[in-house]
């Protein structure tokens, strides 16, 4: 499965948006927006509340019709698609299983496996609307790599997750990303827990502040000015040390039940830090 | 020892519980039960309509339904009303043109049984019929075996849905044109003002005995079934109107079930 060694169309990107506009009801939500993702590329997308993210991915993804610009996507392209939080109708009986497999296409097996790999195989036969808004943003991620993508797009893939939950996730993307060969493009409040999993950062407020390496990104003026506030908490990101996971596993086990995700990283030197708490409450 | 227009009318039942289960599980999650009750008062003008023009009266039902969807499907996309009001806006304005026809039909002497359309004639059921009833069935059955995937996927969640190609649109009308066509089979069954009840309370009383949405498809055919049986009987015995009866069974098995569900647990 992890047999990509060599990226098989390199220089093609697997979307192009070109200068995309997006204008509501009189209000400009998105101007002149270009980007690219590539085969293999993590981008992040970062920008205050209102700042279009969620309305740029939607037009990227075809849900939303951009007011100006274009949108290319691959001939065929696969896209793994985690909303933030959905809603999934109460009056339908919907258990994980078919929820995952609503096209049919898959084998129990294959949702069991996929499952198991977001932590959450003990979710299989549970009625969707019992699972809890974490569980959701797993089962949701499950279920877009089921399709095996080429590119994954991921919006505000923590929400609901509690601070164990949302590093585990941050720290498995590049995982995820060699694993399942594919691009991913996700938007994040987040700053300090997404930068070190990214490859390039794309900060938005209406149109493209600056984009690029996440050291470079976070040290351009524009970037300051949007996340000055946040910037203090970040000194104390690069402060890297290892640390022992039972301890932390005891502060946060009241609240969280299964820690599983920290297993395939366990003994990893990874950024962990006291101070974030502090800083995590701006979402 | 059966006699035949009991059978028949048995078997008419049976035609449309298939058909009310599967559509009904679909009505009740994508919440359309307003839906049901605006093709059922457009029936009337469709009645009317075909009286008017020596037609069969479910096939004015038929055709009125699928440009009631597509009339729906066009204000639905200009995005300034919802669903809701318009609904009642087109709803409303099928049923006083509908009863407008009527006067005017009757004004010129055609004799036309109101009542029979309203609340159905389940017993004067014929041959001819039961073959439009189990053509039409056949017919919508084979269409909603192919949808239902995507049904359930666009149920669950439309987004996500169109990002797996359903092609959301496309299938939301075809399943409004098998709801007109539902529409058209219950006409000699239970009427005009009964057919809603029948797509939504089968459903509403499987849904509580079902984990996957295939399940209470299932499920819901086998309650209308019984509806059907338990209405039938109670209307031979104590003489009920076929209609009404049907549907008073389908709400006593609904009631009932609520009720032991509730103190299993």
């Amino acid at each position: 499965m992890s047999a990509a060694s060599e990226q098989p169309a390199e220089n093609m990107a697997l979307l192009v948006a070109d200068s995309i506009g997006y204008v509501i009801r009189g209000k400009t939500i998105l101007t002149e927006v270009s980007l690219q993702v590539h085969h293999r590329e993590i981008i992040t997308l970062i920008g205050p509340n209102g700042a279009g993210k969620t309305s740029l991915i939607r037009i990227l993804l075809g849900l939303t019709q951009a007011s100006s610009g274009t949108v290319k996507r691959q001939n065929n392209l696969r896209v793994g698609y985690v909303p933030q939080g959905i809603n999934v109708s109460d009056v339908m009986p919907l258990r994980v299983c078919d929820f995952l497999n609503v096209t049919g296409l898959y084998s129990v097996e294959q949702c069991q496996q996929m499952l198991a790999e977001v932590s959450c195989e003990y979710l299989l036969t549970s009625p969707i609307q019992n699972i809890s808004g974490g569980e959701m943003q797993r089962v949701l991620l499950a279920r877009a790599l089921l399709k095996k993508p080429q590119l994954l797009v991921l919006d505000e893939p923590a929400s609901g997750m509690d601070i164990i939950g949302q590093q585990g996730l941050y720290e498995s993307i590049r995982n995820i990303r060699d694993k399942h060969d594919c691009g991913i493009l996700m938007v994040s409040h987040d700053l300090h827990l997404v930068m070190a999993a990214t490859d390039r950062v794309i900060c938005l407020n209406t149109h493209i502040c600056c984009t690029g390496h996440p050291d470079d990104v976070s040290e351009h003026p524009e970037y300051l000015k949007l996340f000055g506030d946040a910037i203090d908490g970040l000194a104390l990101y690069s402060h890297h040390h290892d640390h022992e996971h039972d301890i932390h596993g005891n502060i946060v086990a009241s609240e969280h039940c299964h820690s599983c995700e920290h297993n395939e990283n366990a003994g990893d030197d990874h950024d962990h830090d006291h101070g974030r708490k502090a800083t995590q409450d701006k979402k | 020892m059966i006699d035949d227009f009991i059978l028949y009318a048995l078997l008419a039942g049976i035609a449309l519980a298939l058909v009310v289960g599967p559509l009904g599980s679909v009505v009740v999650w994508r919440r359309m039960a307003y839906f049901g009750d605006t093709l059922a008062h457009a029936a009337l003008l469709g009645v009317a309509l075909a009286v008017a023009s020596d037609q069969l009266p479910m096939a004015g039902v038929g055709i009125i339904g699928v440009v009631m969807a597509a009339l729906l499907f066009w204000l639905e996309k200009q995005r300034d009303l919802s669903t809701d009001t318009l609904l009642g806006i087109l709803s409303h304005s099928a049923l006083a043109l509908g009863l407008i026809v009527l006067s005017v039909l009757q004004s010129q002497g055609f004799n036309i049984n109101l009542m029979s359309y309203l609340f159905g004639d389940l017993l004067a059921v014929d041959q001819a019929d039961l073959l439009l009833m189990y053509g039409s069935v056949l017919v919508i059955l084979l269409v909603f075996s192919q949808i239902l995937s995507s049904l359930i996927s666009i149920s669950a969640n439309e987004e996500l849905a169109r990002i797996d190609g359903v092609a959301v649109e496309k299938i939301r009308f075809v399943f409004m044109i098998l709801l007109a066509l539902v529409v058209a089979v219950a006409l000699k069954v239970v009427g005009i003002l009964l057919i809603t009840a029948l797509l939504i309370i089968p459903a509403a009383t499987a849904r509580l005995f079902s984990k996957s949405p295939k399940q209470m498809v299932v499920m819901s055919v086998l309650v209308a079934i019984a509806a059907v049986v338990l209405g039938l009987y109670s209307s031979m015995k104590w003489d009920f109107p076929t209609g009404p009866a049907i549907v008073v069974s389908a709400s006593f098995l609904f009631f009932i079930s609520r009720l032991l569900n509730r103190s299993d647990t």
